[in-house]
């Protein structure tokens, strides 16, 4: 078994790390107790999310009319922060899915909270089309099942049904795929329970794996095949949530390259998301070793690329509402009324968060910065939303008929809501955070001697990674037994 | 009563173990198991195992979830209660069809992704509430079990793990 790897690649491991080590470092804010920080952030994202909760219920039990919607803007905020979430979803998948097809070793540090992220963000997402429905207590109605109402189906030529199935079937294979990934690491933590509830508790999760080497060549094959069915599921979920918009009649959403630029800013905004989030998680858990300057470069270089595809999706768009010669795009584009007009402020946010900021990622110092990167992060996130708002609220604002004209101004409800999302997203992620072990250690010890620091530096000086045997004394063995014996 | 004691070997390297077991294997001993606390490359080839048929199986669920969708579609659009939404009367399956890949497509993923899954749970036989049955809990941290069944040639065996660089030998009675 070959561990070489080109010396020229920077460790993904720091330190002088063995096995035992990295089981030690992982184990330790399960088993530790939290700080002052955790519960304070618990707290605020509690009472966020409490806060959410009432402003759902207000909604559901006065009517969809507490919100700012109006006959012409019938999507708003909702919509736009259920784009935004399930886009903040897609770099959970990317990273687990697409990074294992293409055998990049720094996903390992980063996938297992990128999978938690798209989960709990996938959950969030959710919640807003079920709310919109006005009475969510119907929300099987999406089901194509057999119902009392004659023989009527749901109807498949609609996006939104396809929406249900790819969101769905988005959520379902993401929480499998991440769970799968949890078990040896469940399994871990079982093994080095001293408390009889945290044993049990571990032991049913970790579903009694047992680490058999059958079982570890079937696991590999199972998350090879996962990754595969899940990278085309990634792409699809938000060319399906585009084509709620592309396959419309309106300006300005009637667009062919609504996918891929969907898709692209799905994936720019859920790397600034998991920026956001590691930057803060590899401190508070003291991941610093695992998750380096390394890891936050190659996040930023993916957040560049796929920034620039967006860049490059809006210059189009404009460009070609001028081309087509179409009034009608030419208006939602480029007249005063539409982009510049009553919403520029939104408008002149996203070409400055989404465009100009993170620009700055080209230079290396900056790309490298934990610091510049967080701020970054969050300012992709902010531009990301305000994307999505100018898709929908200006388009809807400006109808075919100008007599329907109307401005959309959120209520206090629509903006509790979207931050009792964020609250509860954030409780779900802190609690996380302290009961599972946030990083594949698995997966890890697998790159340990191929590219942590330790074992770089003495390959360099020509050190083999296989340590010398040993040969054990047996006459001094009788007197041992396999710990599991002594129970 | 020798057939239901075994020797169960740790290390706590994956070279060393790797290189052992082609030891042990060369020697024209039967390994019964291995536990490992992470994947080893090529442990299953050293070992003999056969490789899995599982991403066959996962090919078949999807040819299973696609011919569901499509038998879905075909019944509850065209079949059942044809509508004609849009201008698009629903004649016939293959003239609607575009309209169908998305669920096609998702179908397909949706079961392929979880029978899979499903297959792998039951086929290793994992799943809540089951009792873990790796021997010691050190195999889930940083040491590698190798359990070897004895007949009658105890010496002999623990000799040879010794000389592959075993840390610990024991000879337990399994239960």
């Amino acid at each position: 078994m070959s561990h070489y790897e080109a010396p020229i690649r920077e460790p993904l491991i720091l330190g002088d790390k063995s096995y035992h080590d990295i089981t030690e470092d992982i184990a330790k804010p399960i088993e530790g107790k939290a700080n002052k920080n955790w519960y304070m952030a618990f707290y605020i994202s509690l009472a966020a999310m409490l806060w959410g909760f009432g402003c759902i219920f207000y909604t559901v039990g006065t009517g969809i009319g507490v919100w700012g919607l109006n006959k012409n803007i019938g999507w708003a905020w909702d919509i736009t922060n259920f784009v935004w979430w399930v886009g903040i979803g897609h770099a959970g998948t990317l990273i687990s899915a697409v990074l294992l097809l293409f055998r990049q070793k720094w996903r390992m540090a980063i996938n297992r909270s990128a999978e938690a992220m798209t989960i709990f963000a996938v959950f969030q997402a959710g919640l807003f089309p079920i709310i919109h429905m006005g009475r969510p207590w119907n929300a099987f109605w999406v089901l194509p099942i057999p119902n009392q109402f004659g023989s009527l189906w749901v109807n498949f030529n609609s996006p939104l049904l396809w929406d249900v199935f790819a969101i769905s079937t988005y959520l379902s294979v993401s929480l499998v795929f991440w769970w799968t990934g949890l078990l040896p690491d469940f399994a871990m933590i079982r093994d080095r329970a001293v408390k009889p509830f945290q044993k049990k508790i571990y032991s049913l999760l970790s579903f009694g794996w047992s680490g058999r080497a059958k079982d570890w060549q079937r696991f590999e094959e199972v998350s090879l095949v996962l990754a595969g069915l899940a990278t085309p599921l990634v792409l699809s979920v938000h060319t399906i949530v585009s084509m709620d918009f592309a396959t419309s009649i309106n300006p300005g959403w009637h667009s062919t390259i609504f996918p891929p630029y969907f898709v692209a800013g799905a994936i720019f905004s859920g790397f600034a998301m998991v920026q956001t989030l590691l930057g803060i998680m590899r401190k508070v858990t003291n991941m610093e070793e695992y998750i380096t300057r390394l890891h936050v470069e190659y996040m930023n270089i993916v957040i560049i690329l796929t920034g620039g595809i967006v860049a490059v999706a809006y210059a189009t768009e404009f460009f070609i509402a001028w081309y087509t010669g179409s009034p009608y795009e030419y208006y939602t584009y480029l007249s005063v009324g539409a982009a510049t007009g009553p919403y520029a402020w939104a408008f002149y946010s996203l070409l400055l968060f989404n465009i100009a900021i993170p620009q700055l990622l080209w230079f290396k110092k900056i790309r490298r910065s934990f610091i510049a990167s967080f701020i970054i992060s969050i300012a992709i996130n902010i531009g990301m939303w305000f994307e999505r708002f100018d898709i929908i609220a200006i388009v809807l604002s400006k109808g075919h008929l100008p007599s329907t004209w109307w401005r959309f101004e959120p209520t206090f409800v629509d903006v509790g809501i979207f931050i009792g999302t964020i609250g509860f997203f954030f409780v779900l992620f802190l609690l996380y955070a302290r009961t599972f072990p946030v990083i594949a250690q698995a997966e890890v010890k697998t790159i340990l001697k191929s590219s942590g620091e330790f074992y770089k530096k003495r390959s360099e000086q020509g050190i083999p990674t296989k340590p010398a045997i040993v040969v054990l004394d047996v006459e001094k063995r009788s007197d041992k037994s396999d710990k599991n014996d002594t129970e | 009563m020798g057939s239901s004691k075994v020797i169960h070997a740790f290390y706590n390297d994956d070279e060393v173990l790797l290189d052992a077991v082609k030891t042990v294997k060369a020697a024209h001993h039967h390994i019964e198991e291995v536990f490992c606390p992470f994947p080893v490359h090529g442990l299953d080839k050293a070992m003999g195992l056969a490789p899995t048929r599982i991403a066959i199986t996962a090919f078949m669920y999807g040819i299973t979830g696609l011919s569901v969708a499509i038998w879905m579609t075909n019944y509850m659009m065209i079949q059942d209660w044809p509508q004609d939404i849009g201008g698009k009367p629903s004649f016939s399956w293959f003239e609607n069809m575009p309209a169908f890949v998305p669920i096609m497509f998702e179908l397909t993923v949706f079961f392929a992704a979880h029978l899979m899954v499903i297959t792998f749970y039951m086929r290793s036989k994992i799943w809540p509430f089951r009792k873990a049955e790796n021997p010691d809990p050190r195999t889930t941290d940083d040491h590698f079990l190798m359990e070897i069944p004895v007949h009658n040639n105890e010496e002999e065996l623990t000799a040879l793990l010794a000389k592959t660089g075993a840390v610990e030998i024991n000879v337990v009675e399994k239960h």
